[in-house]
């Protein structure tokens, strides 16, 4: 064991290691390269693959290559990028190919800017790619998280054969904190299906297509009856003060810990309020928001996006209690106060 | 048109059990196709050089996405043009395999140029095969990037032009312009002899894989009378006429009698050397000290190139140290290149929520912009650290406990201008008391890249802690 201080990029990668991930390949983007020069500076040593690919296209469809082969491979990038990459992430969804893709977001649409946002919540959560599939989507909103995220999300790609994303801001990816580090026992099931050039595997396909319409329902259904599952069994979140709220706030990512904070210092000035915070963005931690709209007076969504992360939670409350939108975006991150004060004008609250 | 009659491959299956129908017994391609003859003859190779099992199939998009019909081999069926990226990835994550990719003109020279040139130029050891039929025969026949001048096509209805269009592309002349592929052949599918010639090439492009060498193109002009409207002899009858003389066969590259050099086997290291884990009683978890009596909430600002974000850092590695929640957040990307800098470093004994710091209860300013900025976000009775040889004359606010500290004068005088962060970050400790002498010292060696510069920055700490002197 042993606890560093370091960035969320840099803890992914030590993550991915732990998680035994064999090829990173990627491509430059701020704010996420440094999850990429972490990858070429320990992968070689370690008899690991790092290549920087000659685009996000192409290192997208190396992680493709390589998954397919049965190792745990992955790449990240930032929104740009993440756009690109669009196409190997469905094509690994059809194809049932466990892959770890991280989305280090930056301000958009097209070249924006640097600055964190979360305006890739759509194209992350909701697909983002063609077809009809689902990326696991992990959010987290601390290093330590990056690097234990990263594992469960190696983990959770190999159990489902599905695409995992990490999702976080470029706040959660620059931010240096502490991480501990331990050799942990890693779930690693066997890959009967991959293509590993051996007499093994010899004959086995991976690929997406299906040419006719009655053999591709069933893979669409196939697929489906699979996010279910995920759906059933992979929901994560966490929940703070929320017992006897009259209002809770929900966020993600660098804007929870915000919440955090504003939730304590709302409490100072006796303001009943909590926060959820959902680790995974998919599945949508649903039920608990469900349950709690039975109590609470209202909602508060939190984001850094025009109304993204708000349209999963009023599917959730179902129109039972409001749903309230707090954002900025283009790289405007609210301080702690700014999410008080907005509670202190609550109706009915002075 | 080929004459030799010989075994069926074993690598090519008897039965097509992935082919969809009852009909598992004859290929999907039309009549006259140079499809089934290229798969035939890679099979054939395949057994020869007894691959079949390592042999890891890539297969397009285009009339041979379905390729993986027809070989008992391991199959991967990629996005258009994306073989020889995927190809990368197999080939990297398991190098024993035996990658070929099998590729048409549009999926290779179009979508995918910019992947095969960059796979050929890493110096993938891998096999490409290349089917140029100047044409994109499985969606109906639109042009191709080999597609050529004057030929009628989908969506050249009325031929090819070089102003509209342009040129077709030579695909083995350009990448041999660059250094690294090992074998580059372009061949015809037109007779007995010719055909000859592609199956040695074919052979030969798969050997150079099995023997290490590199990036190997086998180019192969194909017959399609479907796309082209022609009937099977009139097709070969077109490659002659019509595309030999833009695309001259031919071996453009040929290393196979290089001598290669040695491998050399990497030492590799342990998991917990590379993340310096150390396991059982040696583990180095800092143990918790006494809390703070609260929680620093600091901002830290100056110029580019004065170390603010290195300052801060210290001091974070330095509450981590002592057993505190910390966080270091920077201001990142072209900011620090040139232009103002600054970071957000919060120290507690509690959960650490919001790791930006509005609010500051500590502002370090080390230039006169950053003070104008921030000075008026700190709380009452906050603590204020500037840098007096450059922020001169400035109203300090009586509600703030304010230090000036002349860093950079000190940092001169102690021989070095850069490190006035340190001196600056010596007052802090000097002021506060909140990390002693080792503490700091300790931060700083984790964190100082050159080595040689500690003695500098441990005299710029002792100055700055000196230098520590309340002005109100």
């Amino acid at each position: 064991m042993a606890r560093k201080l370091m960035k969320g990029n840099k803890a992914v990668i030590m993550g991915a290691i732990l998680a035994d991930c064999r090829a990173y390949f990627g491509y430059p983007i701020t704010p996420a390269s440094e999850i990429a020069e972490t990858a070429a500076l320990y992968f070689p040593p370690l008899g690991r693959t790092f290549l920087q690919a000659e685009s996000e296209v192409a290192a997208i469809n190396m992680v493709y290559g390589a998954a397919a082969t049965g190792v745990r491979a992955m790449t990240a990038s930032s929104g740009p990028g993440i756009s690109l990459k669009q196409e190997g992430i469905s094509y690994s969804a059809g194809a049932e190919l466990p892959i770890v893709v991280v989305d280090i977001v930056r301000g958009g649409p097209g070249l924006g800017n640097i600055a964190p946002e979360q305006g890739d919540y759509f194209q992350v959560v909701k697909g983002g790619g063609h077809g009809n599939y689902r990326n696991i989507v992990l959010s987290p909103n601390c290093a330590q998280e990056m690097c234990d995220l990263t594992i469960l999300a190696f983990e959770l790609a190999d159990k489902y054969r599905n695409p995992a994303v990490i999702l976080a801001d470029g706040y959660i990816g620059q931010m240096m904190e502490p991480v501990d580090l331990s050799i942990r026992e890693i779930w690693k099931p066997e890959k009967p299906w991959a293509v590993d050039g051996t007499s093994r595997t010899q004959g086995n396909l991976v690929s997406s297509i299906h040419l006719s319409a009655e053999e591709l329902e069933v893979h669409v259904e196939h697929l489906f009856k699979k996010y279910q599952t995920v759906q059933a069994n992979e929901v994560r979140y966490e929940e703070y003060r929320t017992e006897d709220a009259d209002v809770i706030l929900i966020g993600y990512g660098v804007v929870s810990r915000i919440v955090l904070s504003a939730v304590d210092a709302a409490r100072k000035k006796g303001v009943r309020v909590g926060m959820i915070r959902p680790i995974t963005l998919w599945p949508f931690p649903t039920d608990i928001i469900r349950k709690r709209a039975e109590s609470v007076e209202e909602f508060i969504v939190a984001e850094l996006s025009t109304g993204q992360l708000i349209e999963d939670v009023r599917l959730a409350v179902e129109g039972r209690k409001p749903v309230r939108l707090f954002r900025r975006t283009g790289g405007m991150v609210p301080s702690a106060e700014e999410i008080v004060s907005i509670l202190e004008v609550r109706e009915g609250v002075a | 048109m080929d004459m030799v009659v010989k075994e069926k491959a074993k690598s090519i299956l008897d039965q097509y059990k992935y082919k969809p129908g009852p009909d598992k017994e004859s290929t999907h391609y039309c009549p006259g196709c140079g499809h089934g003859n290229v798969h035939k003859m890679i099979g054939e190779a395949v057994d020869e050089l007894g691959v079949a099992d390592r042999a890891v199939l890539m297969s397009p998009v285009g009339c041979s996405v379905f390729a993986y019909y027809y070989f008992n081999m391991g199959h991967i069926q990629v996005a258009h043009g994306r073989a020889p990226a995927a190809a990368t990835g197999v080939k990297r994550a398991q190098p024993h395999t035996i990658v070929m990719s099998y590729q048409g003109d549009g999926d290779l020279a179009a979508i995918g140029g910019n992947n095969i040139l960059q796979a050929a130029n890493r110096g993938e050891n891998m096999t490409v095969f290349f089917i140029n039929n100047a044409i994109y025969g499985m969606t109906g026949g639109q042009m191709a990037p080999t597609t050529l001048l004057g030929q009628r096509t989908s969506t050249t209805p009325r031929g090819r032009t070089r102003a509209n269009e342009g040129f077709p592309i030579r695909v083995c002349e350009l990448l041999a312009s660059l250094e690294a592929p090992v074998y580059l052949e372009r061949v015809a599918l037109i007779d007995p002899k010719t055909t000859a010639k592609a199956r040695k090439a074919i052979k030969k492009a798969i050997q150079m894989q099995v023997e290490g060498r590199g990036f190997s193109l086998v180019e192969i002009l194909s017959p399609c009378p479907t796309g082209w409207k022609l009937s099977p002899p009139d097709s070969r009858e077109w490659i002659t006429k019509n595309m030999l003389p833009v695309f001259p066969l031919g071996v453009y590259r040929d290393r196979s009698k290089e001598e290669l050099p040695p491998v050399e086997e990497p030492k590799l290291e342990t998991v917990a050397e590379a993340l310096g884990i150390q396991t059982g009683e040696a583990a180095t978890i800092p143990k918790p000290s006494a809390p703070l009596r609260e929680t620093v909430r600091m901002k830290v600002a100056g110029f580019g190139g004065q170390g603010i974000l290195f300052l801060g850092e210290v001091l974070a590695e330095a509450g981590m140290q002592a057993g505190h929640r910390v966080t270091w957040l920077p201001s990142y990307g072209p900011e620090m290149r040139g232009g103002t800098a600054n970071c957000h470093v919060v120290i507690s004994s509690e959960r650490i929520g919001s790791p930006t710091v509005s609010l500051p209860n500590v502002l370090v300013a080390m230039n006169r912009p950053s003070y104008e900025r921030f000075v008026n976000d700190v709380i009452d009775n906050g603590m204020l650290l500037y840098d007096s040889s450059l922020i001169e004359g400035v109203p300090v606010p009586e509600r703030l406990r304010s230090y000036a500290i002349p860093a950079t004068q000190i940092a001169d005088s102690i021989g070095n201008t850069r490190v006035a962060n340190v001196v600056m970050l010596g007052a802090y400790l000097g002021i506060t008391g909140i990390f002693d002498r080792e503490q700091a010292l300790n931060a700083l060696r984790l964190h100082i890249r050159r080595t040689q510069l500690l003695d500098l920055n441990e005299k710029a700490l002792d100055a700055g802690m000196k230098a520590a002197s309340p002005k109100k």
